[in-house]
């Protein structure tokens, strides 16, 4: 009886300085957060993003998990439209594969029912007041909120407040820390805790049901 | 093969839950650990989470299977898309399969649910929807533990499975016959109370018996989402040692957090229609979430003065055609604390409601939402609950007032559960009006037990209990919580417009352990051959001294409450059909926890011949 009940779908990550070729979970992990953070302020590339979800029948992305697929902004250049969601690239021989996308859909499919996430991004906001905007904010935050927290764990990188005093000693970890206005010198380094940092330490995702199609985010929906 | 673990589950109104302990030789505590169990919680989406909502819902056939882990082609659904499919179409939901099995107006193997459901839905009895939602923990723990090892399913483990203290025989009956069904054999019941009260001492660990001493009277308030229950366990000595004593349980009261939701939607949709919205069905049903949300931060956060509610367009439009109101503290306290929680005198009583002629099928819900009117019912009817238990001193009262008779019974401690109470503000009000009471009583107050996951201690405190019982920690007695009674009619010439009088006849007696026989009582029972024969059939929870014989002529207003039928049909094996056969019925307790009524002929034509009676049988008329 090795595993405890609840284990199953968790991944448990690595530190951000020991990448695991054999097992792309950071890089999976990054792209879900890049995809994230890029639909939530990157129009263009939402906007791309969305085109080849509409393009690219259903047929294709469900059966993609466990085949690598390209649409890493970090594997072609801006504003090229990939060709295929499902090719591999050859610059993807060298660099560690794309991630599946399923768990990205996944993490989309939950950002939009507990928050309706994608109803809130797709909307224009510019004819709304404020106040209506902000108290659609709160469902969107509080649905979002839990929909994250039920499924990553989540805690700083730096403990202390914000404004405080902090040394960096030698050795310090580079990818945990980012170090801004005058960099210069060597460890250890004196300054200013500008952001505490993020790092998730934990992510469930749901188990994908054979044959389901993640891509739809939310069905439409009719009345009878 | 012998059971490697103990497993406690929780079947509850609005959800279940399941946790385990590896059994083991010697003095290692082993933890007692949750089951995260599998479920849909969106069309395709599967996760595992440690509590399973209480919602079956039969998918329609555009919707395709309902896969799960363990079936590709499942066609309906247990757990959290049940309940959040069930808002979109109501009709194909089943709920509360729980209080249904406890209520004896309705066939409770008949396949009647979901209520008014369309001719195409079909209905599930129930049983069997209580039998849905063991067979998805059973699957869950069989594809977690006994992928490799048939020795570890779930079957063959020591299964300790929980009932509300008020289900009658009939219910718990029912319960084991749908435990059954899932595959679940090897089971002991347990009344929930007793449960929290279990896992209250294991989450304290050796310290709680510091904290509980001889004389104590321990009330259990369990205000889950659909339910009420109250039980007393007193402190007794027994053999130099502290031991606990079930004395007295509560009626079964449908009264609980989703009421008070509900109540506060009602209090919000008030003034949004006053604003000049519309609320249909849809809206009123994501405005009872937002105030179920708004109401936990305000009773968890006694700084908070508002909670803002929203609810969005339904739409992909989610700006515009959205609400906005809020919930102050002012409401949450009118509405929830004085509506359901009021400062009553003692002497109160909940209202009943006047039945009427013809009553809509339907759940008995409660007629009177005050918790606290139903607590000083329970309170006063239990007055005497402690006064004939050998080894129990009852604590002093103080002043004069020893010299009164008491107005009722004196608890000295509280122990909450259910996810109402943590509503730090009810919990108080509660405890307080209960201090209240016992201070014009001249009783000491009572303090609060504090420290147990109000969620999931149901659960926890099986599991502790099914390891109590292999002589580890602390075990409580009690036996049953009702006397039982057989109702006769007296051959008496008619009398047109009066009713026969009918004696009760005690077949069981308060108190009865698992795994004990009743006597067998002086009288004697004609049964016809090959027909079915109904009694009438009562319980009392307060008649501790009858036992099995005695007979009442008369009693007193609320002492007996008249239970579903029983029912028996004699084989007509060896005998002639219509063949009156003499018999006496004896009552014994099984180890599983369910009454056994059984009747024994006084001829009989082979060794021990004996017949069973059935329980839980739909009153007619």
């Amino acid at each position: 009886m090795g595993n405890k009940p609840g284990d199953a779908g968790r991944v448990t990550l690595r530190p951000v300085s020991e990448p695991d070729p054999t097992l792309p979970l950071l890089t999976r992990l990054w792209f879900a957060w890049a995809c994230f953070f890029r639909v939530l302020f990157d129009a263009s590339f939402a906007a791309r993003a969305w085109s080849i979800r509409t393009a690219r029948t259903a047929r294709e992305l469900p059966s993609a998990p466990t085949s690598p697929a390209e649409l890493s902004p970090a594997s072609r250049p801006e504003g090229e439209a990939p060709k295929s969601i499902r090719s591999v690239s050859k610059a993807s021989e060298e660099l560690p594969p794309g991630p599946p996308l399923e768990s990205a859909l996944q993490l989309l499919g939950l950002l939009q029912r507990d928050g309706r996430f994608f109803d809130f991004l797709e909307q224009d906001l510019t004819s709304f007041p404020d106040v209506e905007v902000g108290s659609v904010a709160r469902v969107v935050h509080e649905g979002c909120r839990k929909a994250l927290h039920a499924h990553a764990t989540i805690t700083p990188i730096r403990a202390e407040e914000e404004g405080a005093a902090v040394t960096l000693p030698e050795g310090y970890s580079p990818a945990l820390v980012k170090l801004s206005g005058k960099v210069q010198g060597s460890a250890p380094y004196k300054g200013v805790l500008r952001h505490r940092g993020w790092r998730v330490e934990g992510l469930v995702l749901p188990t994908p049901v054979k044959g389901h199609d993640s891509s739809v985010i939310a069905p439409a929906e009719v009345e009878l | 093969m012998s059971a490697r673990y103990v497993v406690g589950i929780d079947l509850g109104t609005t959800h279940s839950a399941l946790a385990y302990a590896p059994i083991e030789e010697g003095e290692s505590s082993a933890p007692v650990e949750v089951l995260s169990a599998p479920q849909l919680v969106a069309p395709g989406t599967i996760e595992a989470r440690a509590l399973l909502p209480s919602f079956l819902y039969l998918a329609h056939e555009s919707e395709g299977p309902q896969s799960l882990p363990w079936d590709a082609e499942r066609r309906f659904v247990v757990g959290e898309h049940a309940r959040t499919r069930g808002v979109d179409a109501p009709a194909r939901l089943v709920s509360s399969a729980k209080s249904w099995l406890s209520n004896s107006g309705v066939d409770r193997r008949a396949s009647i649910l979901p209520l008014g459901a369309p001719e195409d839905v079909e209905k599930i009895s129930p049983v069997e929807a209580s039998w849905r939602l063991l067979e998805h923990l059973t699957e869950a723990w069989d594809t977690r533990f006994a992928a490799d090892d048939p020795g570890l399913a779930l079957a063959q483990q020591e299964v300790i499975l929980t009932v509300p203290a008020s289900f009658d025989a009939a219910a718990r009956a029912l319960t084991v016959e749908a435990a059954g069904a899932a595959g679940l054999e090897n089971l002991t019941l347990l009344e929930e109370p007793q449960a929290a009260l279990y896992a209250w001492t294991l989450a304290r660990g050796s310290r709680w018996r510091k904290e509980v001493k001889l004389g104590d009277v321990l009330l259990v308030i369990d205000v889950g989402g659909g339910t009420t229950d109250f039980s007393a366990i007193a402190a007794q000595e027994q053999d130099g040692a502290l031991s606990l004593v079930r004395v007295a349980v509560g009626d079964h009261i449908l009264l609980g957090g989703d009421n008070m939701d509900l109540a506060l939607a009602h209090v919000v949709r008030q003034k949004l229609v006053a604003e000049g919205n519309e609320i249909d069905r849809w809206r009123m049903s994501a405005l009872t979430y937002a105030c179920r949300a708004a109401k936990e931060s305000l009773l968890g956060d006694a700084a908070l003065v508002s909670a803002p509610i929203v609810v969005a367009g339904r739409g992909s439009k989610l700006f515009g055609g959205g609400l906005r109101s809020e919930l102050t503290r002012d409401e949450v306290s009118r509405t929830l604390v004085d509506g359901f929680f009021p400062e009553v005198p003692a002497s109160a009583r909940p209202a009943v409601r006047a039945r009427a002629g013809l009553t809509q099928i339907g759940l008995p819900y409660a007629a009177d939402a005050a918790i606290t009117k139903h607590l000083a019912a329970f309170l006063g009817r239990q007055v005497g609950a402690t006064e004939k238990i050998p080894g129990f001193t009852p604590r002093a009262r103080h002043g004069d007032a020893g010299d009164r008779a008491p107005k009722l019974l004196h608890p000295t401690a509280v122990l909450f559960n259910g996810g109402v109470m943590k509503g730090a503000v009810l919990a108080a009000r509660l405890l307080s009006t209960l201090n209240a009471w016992l201070e014009a009583d001249g009783a000491p107050p009572a303090r609060v037990l504090e420290g147990t996951d109000l969620d999931l201690a149901v659960a926890r405190g099986a599991a502790s209990y099914g390891l109590a019982r292999h002589g580890r920690g602390l075990r409580i007695r009690g036996g049953t919580a009702r006397a039982y009674y057989v109702g006769i009619e007296s051959a008496v010439p008619a009398v047109p417009g009066v009713e026969p009088p009918i004696t009760a006849l005690c077949l069981a007696p308060f108190g009865m352990e698992e795994g004990t026989e009743a006597n067998l009582p002086p009288h004697e029972l004609g049964l016809v051959v090959g027909e079915p024969v109904r009694f009438r059939f009562f319980g009392s929870s307060v008649r501790r001294e009858d036992t099995a014989g005695t007979e009442l002529d008369a009693w007193k207003d609320g002492e007996l409450e008249e239970l579903s039928p029983i029912e028996i049909t004699l084989p007509a094996e060896g005998r002639r059909e219509g063949d009156v056969v003499p018999v006496k019925l004896h009552a014994a307790v099984t180890e599983i926890g369910t009454l056994l009524l059984e009747a024994i002929p006084l001829t009989p034509q082979k060794a021990d011949e004996r017949w069973k009676l059935e329980l839980g049988v739909r009153t007619e008329g």
